[in-house]
């Protein structure tokens, strides 16, 4: 592939070099070389076809980028980190899912790992930090607003979200989702059906979401909002990573190939089935656990922030602790 | 008469319980697509399922050089099917599909089957009609990079799916599966009925 790519390469400077051998104008041959370098924008296009289209993802990941870029339009727009935040967080967990990266996803352990680790860590994490709901309810026509805000706020919808976003429920369903799915019959089913195959996919990224929201949502904590403690929340990420830790390891570790659905599938390319799960092991185990480390600083460093704002000052007890972190 | 209303439950619950035994092999009823393909069969022409219709029907995907999976689960296909009655055994085909049609042309492919028996039917097709076909029972293939003789080695699924006589989707089986259990699977796809 690489060879022949260099051929034509060659060629194209060629022509370039003798434009009168050739017959060939400037112009021309600036569309020549163009041409010459279609294909790989072919590959690309092939790429972002979706291997298993799942409307309801497609649809729900546009009306969303619609009502976002609505939303910037109408009223003060944040800041361009959070806008490439948004971005590029929905478009990675649509990216991971209905594109050719699902065929990858669906036949090697260790490409699924990094789709869940961008349907349940960065791509709900990067959303999260952008703040967007501000943004989308703005951009909502007065009448669904309205009719949205009095369904969140009814009794049945307030007592669900209210009892899940509990710092317990919530740390035990984000660790759970990860390990039921990883079951190994369970994992066997999943990949088998279409079905449970959607539905694991929708779990983690719900739950990515609510997770991170629980974590990262802007609001400080104190007043009526009931919004987590900063230390509650760093500890509820300290927790959470140590299983994910202990299951990446177990994973990456444990020789006998427990995950035999990829053995029964066949492989996109001839993979060892042991380099495979080891490296699935990795991912389940160094990047997700990072994650938490990295929602940790961002917690610290709004923590400092806020105590240093009620401090009134910079000089305030907050300045323990050293700016780290980012401000999306 | 409330003891017989008793006794008529407990009897219908052990017919019902009966009839709906476990399947030995993985049960897959209803999970996947029933059985529908177009392919080229070993005289070079078209096959599609229908071809197939009335019997029990096992596929996997293999290729011809395959040097341990697929000799050895066809040789295992091959056995259970000597401990079928013959009546039975005539109501079973084993569709042999090569992901490898660069090598495994119909005749080739007509060679390699003769030799596991009667049942056993060697499909290909163009690279869009086995992409299609796997695609549909979430399976995949590769190939590895040729080494100097121009050899390589097809990365392909290593289970057998059962459909019963009308086209439906059972079982999957797998390599660890025990010849007893594909025994019994078997003898209850023939005898299923639509």
């Amino acid at each position: 592939m690489a060879c022949s790519v260099e051929l034509r390469f060659e060629h194209a400077g060629q022509a370039a070099a003798n434009p009168h051998q050739s017959g060939l104008s400037a112009a021309s041959q600036q569309r020549e070389l163009i041409r010459r370098h279609m294909p790989p924008l072919s590959e690309i296009a092939a790429f972002l076809r979706p291997y298993t289209a799942e409307p309801l993802i497609a649809a729900l990941c546009a009306a969303t980028a619609l009502l976002y870029f609505r939303g910037l339009s109408r009223g003060e727009p944040p800041g361009n980190w959070a806008i490439a935040g948004f971005i590029v967080g929905l478009g990675s967990m649509y990216l991971v899912t209905q594109t050719r990266f699902d065929y990858f996803a669906q036949y090697l352990f260790f490409m699924h790992r990094v789709q869940h680790l961008v349907l349940h860590h960065v791509g709900p994490m990067l959303i999260v930090l952008a703040n967007p709901l501000p943004i989308l309810v703005r951009a909502l026509p007065e009448r669904p607003r309205h009719r949205a805000q009095s369904l969140w706020h009814s009794a049945p919808i307030s007592v669900l979200y209210k009892s899940i976003q509990h710092p317990a429920p919530a740390g035990f369903l984000f660790v759970g989702l990860i390990y039921f799915w990883l079951i190994p019959s369970i994992h066997f089913d999943a990949m088998l059906s279409r079905f449970q195959y959607n539905l694991m996919n929708w779990t983690m990224a719900v739950d990515g979401i609510l997770f991170w929201w629980l974590v990262l949502n802007p609001r400080a904590p104190d007043g009526a909002n009931g919004s987590l403690g900063y230390g509650k929340r760093c500890l509820l990420l300290a927790l959470v990573m140590f299983p994910q830790i202990l299951i990446g390891a177990y994973i990456a570790l444990s020789d006998s190939a427990a995950y035999g659905i990829y053995e029964v599938c066949g492989r996109p390319w001839p993979i060892q089935s042991d380099t495979d799960q080891t490296l699935a092991g990795l991912i389940t185990w160094i990047p997700a656990s990072m994650m938490s480390v990295v929602g940790m600083l961002i917690v610290l460093s709004r923590w400092q922030r806020h105590e240093r704002a009620q401090n009134g000052g910079p000089d305030g007890t907050g300045g323990r602790i050293s700016t780290v972190g980012g401000r999306m | 008469m409330y003891n017989r209303f008793l006794a008529a439950a407990l009897l219908a619950a052990t017919i019902t319980g009966c009839q709906s035994e476990e399947w030995q092999t993985k049960d897959i009823s209803g999970v996947m697509p029933d059985l529908a393909f177009s392919l080229t069969g070993e005289q070079g022409t078209p096959v599609t399922e229908k071809a197939f219709a009335g019997n029990a029907t096992l596929l996997f995907f293999g290729f011809t050089s395959c040097p341990d999976v697929c000799p050895t689960t066809l040789a295992r296909l091959s056995t259970v099917l000597d401990k079928l009655p013959e009546e039975e055994r005539r109501q079973v085909r084993v569709l042999f599909v090569s992901v490898d049609p660069e090598r495994d042309d119909p005749e080739h492919l007509r060679k390699y089957t003769e030799y596991y028996g009667p049942e056993f039917v060697g499909l290909t097709g163009t690279q869009d009609e086995l992409r299609a076909l796997t695609k549909r029972y979430r399976v995949t293939y590769s190939y590895a990079e040729p080494d100097e003789n121009g050899d390589y080695a097809v990365s392909h699924s290593s289970a057998v799916f059962g459909f019963a006589p009308d086209g439906r989707i059972r079982v999957l089986m797998r390599d660890d599966d025990g010849t007893e259990a594909i025994l019994a699977d078997l003898r209850r796809l023939v005898n299923e009925r639509g």
